[in-house]
Parts: structure tokens; C-alpha cells; sequence
């Protein structure tokens, strides 16, 4: 593995969260240190600690500040000075063991609208941009826009494919789409301009559920052509 | 111990100071967008903080009380109406069977809350009754409340004193033409010299299509020095969020957890409540504070809520 960059930032956004940046990049090393920090400073758990959320290269640290008080520095200071020392430790832990899913899905169609639109632009047939997505597995760099949407990457160059100009005002739940080299599932029917391939039946946020949402950031997805 | 809803308004629904811990989920907090309201009609019932509530748009509900309870009222100014009468808002009020809660115009602000003493009793979603329209959970059953609703309300502290009023220095807040207070966001250093002090100068008008996932803003256009993709992180309720178009936009309380556009600034906690009861036409300004005056504003806040809170222990039975 290569040796990480241990230099990071932490800024404020507002008086009751932190911002660990790693940077400006969308890179597995980096989000695997992202992961491994917001998971270390859950667990080390601060009083005054609501919670950590991790997303592709910063974690987002939010707290009480009523509960961080001291006489001379001011509530984002002293949580600073606890990130500061978790921080460097969270990186030499992280070995955390990565869940694989199998996602089942039907492609093109009326499930991937886009499908055609993808080929076309990227100079391949139908066939070959599902071959190709189905060819790796997907890391879950965060969840976010909607409850337990996963923002999966990276693609294949050869199907990264920028966004519709028009977003669609109705995305059926399930749909899988390419923005970029990113791709990801829509937990619900919501708008989005993401380039629909293909769909899933697979439920990605179960409110009722104990665990309601399907993945966790870190986790590994693959997509497998459904019968 | 319950209440009905004799006519639905546009948009009412149970609501509480949200959910926390599942962010990293995609799970929003939620919750009232007019925190600082909440509290302050929560501690001048006797309840817990955190109790539910019914949060209101205009035309709001009627609503008709099953039980005899006490009451309170306060967010915006809708005036509201018990059995035909006037009441006083920021008051807690003793209410009869079968009588009947109404608002009869708008004034100012968006958004009204109604609390009851002993809370409005809901099911629960992930530790909080606040009701999540887009996952349908939380509140009652998820969704906004329709005429015929009946909620029960808790039996706990239902007596009590009532005709105690919050003062002025907690509810003389809202503002035609409020500025809020912000400190600087992650992002605030990509904009251009020029746009940085419009920002601060200049006014912006709130739009029609503003709602509880945020605030759209008409005004002057700000731009950042380069408009590189920014990768997807944080954000959270009253950050200010630069569109593609050039414009601001304060996020509510059901905005998304993440975004990719720049995060200029953030409204302090103790104007969130003033960003949250902007309505349409009315005019924002922003001011830039350090984090030190932001974290004093939020200490004179909790100050003033504490005393009413010790105030009313004093005078309880």
C-alpha cells in the first residue's frame, strides 16, 4: 500500500462541527483514511461528541457546544485539540474488514434510459458499457443527497460519462446512474441527473429496518447482471 | 389526553429538535427549522426540550383539543385564535375540552408552533418523533397532517401553572429585514474579492420557492475565482451554499447531509431561528463574525432560556 500523506486540516463549518479535510480528491487511500478517522472518533467518543460522518475526503465531526467549555478556549479550539490527537492515531488502526454486496440488476431499456445515450457518447455498444460496468467492484465512498444513497466509484475511463443537462424531475427508486466516475443507486423515487443504465429490486434504505440503510461507507458493491 | 385537527393547513407536522447519529447515513437530523421557538414554548410548558410539537405554515391548521391542557404558541406571527379570542403568543395558556385553536392571518415570519404540555405523543424513527416527508417516517406515520388527525398528548406535568409568559429579550426577534450573522465556510476563501464584499453589502430577497430544505435568494450575483468541481462533504442546516447560478442559498432543516458547491459561510446558531421564519419578499442581509462573537450569541441565548427555565421553577406549585 502506498505510504499515506498524513497532513490534514481541520476548519470550522459553523460552531457545532468540524471539518477534517484530506484534501480535494476522490481517491481510495484517501477515503479509506477518512472512514478509519470518523471510526476512531466515534469510538473514542468526546463528551461533548454528537457524531462523525465520513465523506470522500474529509470527515465531518459535529458536537454540543454548551458541552465543550473551558476558560480560555472557545468550544471549536477544544475540539480541535482532541481531533488533533485522534487524527494520526486513526490512520495506523484502520483495518477495518469491508463488506462485499451483489447488487442484481437489469440494464437499459426502460430500466436504463440512458444506456444507449452512455454508448453512444462514449463510442461503444450497450453491451460493451454494461460489460465493462460489470467488470469491477464499486467502493461505497460515503452516503448522502437522499437517505442511503452510496456514492460508488471508481469507473472505468471508458464509461465516465458527465451528467444530463436536464435533470430528470422523477428517478424511479433503484435506478442505477454514471455521473462522471462515479456511480450510485437512488434509494427513492427523487429528481436526479444522474445517466440512468439500469435498475435494481434491491431495497437500499429500509425505514422500518434496525439497520435501515443497505451499505456503510467503506463497503464493496458488485453489480451482477440480474436473471 | 389528545387533540384533533378539525381543518389541515398547507403543511403541518409533528416535528422535535431532530435526529442525530445517522449522518453518516444520508439521514438528515430533521426536526424544527425554528429551534430556538421550540425550546423556549417546550421550557415555558414544563417539558423536556425536546418534546414534540406541531410546526405550522400559513394557512395553518385548526385545531381542536380533546382534553383540558395548556398550551403555548410562538414562531411566526399568525395570529392566533382560541375559541373566536385572540391569545397571547410566547404564553402558556390554560385551553378546555373542545376548544378550538386557530390563526387568522398572517403577519410575519413562516412558520408557527403549537406545544402542549406534556408533548405531542408520536412514534419514533430513529430516536426522534420528527416527521421525515421524503423516507415517510417519524411524526404521524410519516406524513403531514390531514384534517380528522387525532394525537395524543402526554399525561406527564399535565398540571401545572399556566399565564407565564417568556420575555422579550428571547422572542423579540423577528425581523422584516433581519441580518444574519455568519462566520466564514470552508469554501469562503474562493470568492472573488468583489463578490466577497457584495455578500456582505448588499441585500437579498427571499424567493417563493423557499422551504424547509432551504432558503433560495434573489440578489446580486457572487462568483468564486475558479469554478473547479469541489468533491461532495459536509454540510449542515444554516450553512450557505453558492449555486452554479450565482446565487446563495441558506440550507434548512431537511437539507441533505453532503454537497459539492461551495460552502461560503454559515448562519451562527442564534440567527438560525431568524433564517428559518424568512418568508417570500422578505429582505436578508448577511453580516461576517468571528466564531468567539458567534459562541457569545449562542451564551446570551442559553442564558436567556435558563433563567426563564429557573424562573418557572421558582413558581411552580
Amino acid at each position: 500500500m502506498k505510504a499515506e500523506p498524513l497532513d490534514f486540516e481541520i476548519l470550522p463549518l459553523g460552531e457545532d462541527c468540524a471539518v477534517i479535510s484530506l484534501g480535494n480528491v476522490i481517491s481510495e487511500d484517501v477515503n479509506r483514511r477518512a472512514v478509519s478517522i470518523a471510526e476512531a472518533v466515534n469510538s473514542f467518543g468526546f463528551e461533548a461528541l454528537i457524531e462523525a460522518a465520513p465523506a470522500y475526503s474529509s470527515v465531518a465531526v459535529y458536537y454540543d457546544p454548551r458541552k465543550a467549555r473551558s476558560g480560555v478556549m472557545t468550544p471549536f479550539q477544544i475540539v480541535r485539540t482532541l481531533l488533533k490527537q485522534i487524527v494520526p492515531a486513526a490512520v495506523t488502526s484502520a483495518t477495518a474488514e469491508e463488506r462485499v454486496h451483489t447488487v442484481p440488476a437489469t440494464f437499459g431499456g426502460e430500466h436504463g434510459p440512458d444506456l444507449k445515450e452512455v454508448a453512444d457518447r462514449r463510442g461503444l455498444s450497450a453491451d460493451e458499457v454494461v460489460e465493462i460496468f460489470l467488470s469491477r467492484n464499486y467502493r461505497v465512498f460515503m452516503l448522502g443527497f437522499l437517505p442511503g444513497f452510496p456514492y460508488l466509484g471508481t469507473l472505468d475511463q471508458r464509461i465516465a460519462t458527465s451528467r444530463r443537462s436536464t435533470p430528470r424531475t422523477l428517478v424511479p427508486a433503484g435506478s442505477i446512474g454514471i455521473a462522471g466516475s462515479q456511480t450510485g443507486i437512488y434509494p427513492f423515487d427523487s429528481p436526479g441527473g444522474w445517466q440512468l443504465i439500469g435498475r435494481t429490486d434491491v431495497i437500499v434504505f429500509d425505514p422500518g429496518s434496525e439497520e435501515p440503510a443497505m451499505f456503510r461507507p467503506g463497503d464493496s458493491v458488485r453489480f451482477t447482471e440480474a436473471p | 389526553m389528545s387533540l384533533k385537527i378539525t381543518k389541515a393547513g398547507i403543511l403541518d407536522t409533528v416535528q422535535d429538535l431532530g435526529r442525530t447519529g445517522y449522518r453518516a447515513l444520508g439521514v438528515n437530523p430533521g426536526g424544527a427549522a425554528d429551534r430556538d421557538a421550540v425550546r423556549i414554548l417546550n421550557t415555558l410548558l414544563g417539558n423536556d426540550e425536546n418534546a414534540a410539537v406541531i410546526e405550522m405554515h400559513f394557512p395553518a391548521a385548526t385545531i381542536e383539543f380533546e382534553t383540558d391542557s395548556v398550551i403555548a404558541v410562538g414562531g411566526a406571527h399568525f395570529r392566533p385564535h382560541l375559541e373566536g379570542f385572540s391569545i397571547p403568543e410566547w404564553t402558556s395558556l390554560p385551553v378546555k375540552k373542545s376548544e378550538s385553536l386557530s390563526f387568522a392571518g398572517r403577519n410575519y415570519g413562516a412558520r408557527v408552533y403549537l406545544a402542549v404540555r406534556g408533548g405531542i405523543e408520536t412514534e419514533q424513527w430513529l430516536g426522534s418523533s420528527s416527521t421525515n416527508l421524503f423516507v415517510k417516517a417519524g411524526g404521524a406515520g410519516g406524513r403531514r397532517l390531514e384534517k380528522g388527525d387525532v394525537l395524543g398528548t402526554g399525561i406527564e406535568n399535565a398540571f401545572g401553572p399556566s399565564g407565564l409568559r417568556a420575555g422579550r429579550t428571547l422572542t423579540e426577534r423577528f425581523l422584516r429585514r433581519p441580518v444574519l450573522r455568519v462566520t466564514e465556510g470552508p469554501e469562503n476563501n474562493l470568492l472573488t474579492a468583489f463578490s466577497a464584499n457584495a455578500f456582505e453589502i448588499e441585500e437579498f430577497e427571499v424567493r417563493p420557492d423557499s422551504n424547509r430544505m432551504g432558503i433560495r435568494l434573489d440578489g446580486p450575483q457572487i462568483h468564486t475565482v475558479d469554478d473547479g468541481e469541489l468533491v461532495s462533504s459536509a454540510v449542515a442546516p444554516g450553512t450557505i451554499q453558492l449555486l452554479p447560478d450565482g446565487s446563495p442559498l441558506i440550507l434548512g432543516a431537511d437539507s441533505q447531509t453532503t454537497g459539492g458547491y461551495p460552502r461560503i459561510a454559515r448562519v451562527i446558531s442564534a440567527d438560525l431561528s431568524l433564517a428559518a421564519q424568512a418568508s417570500h419578499g422578505d429582505r436578508v442581509r448577511f453580516r461576517a463574525v468571528s466564531l468567539e462573537e458567534a459562541y457569545a450569541a449562542m451564551c446570551r441565548f442559553e442564558k436567556d432560556l435558563s433563567f426563564l427555565r429557573l424562573g418557572l421553577r421558582f413558581r411552580a406549585p
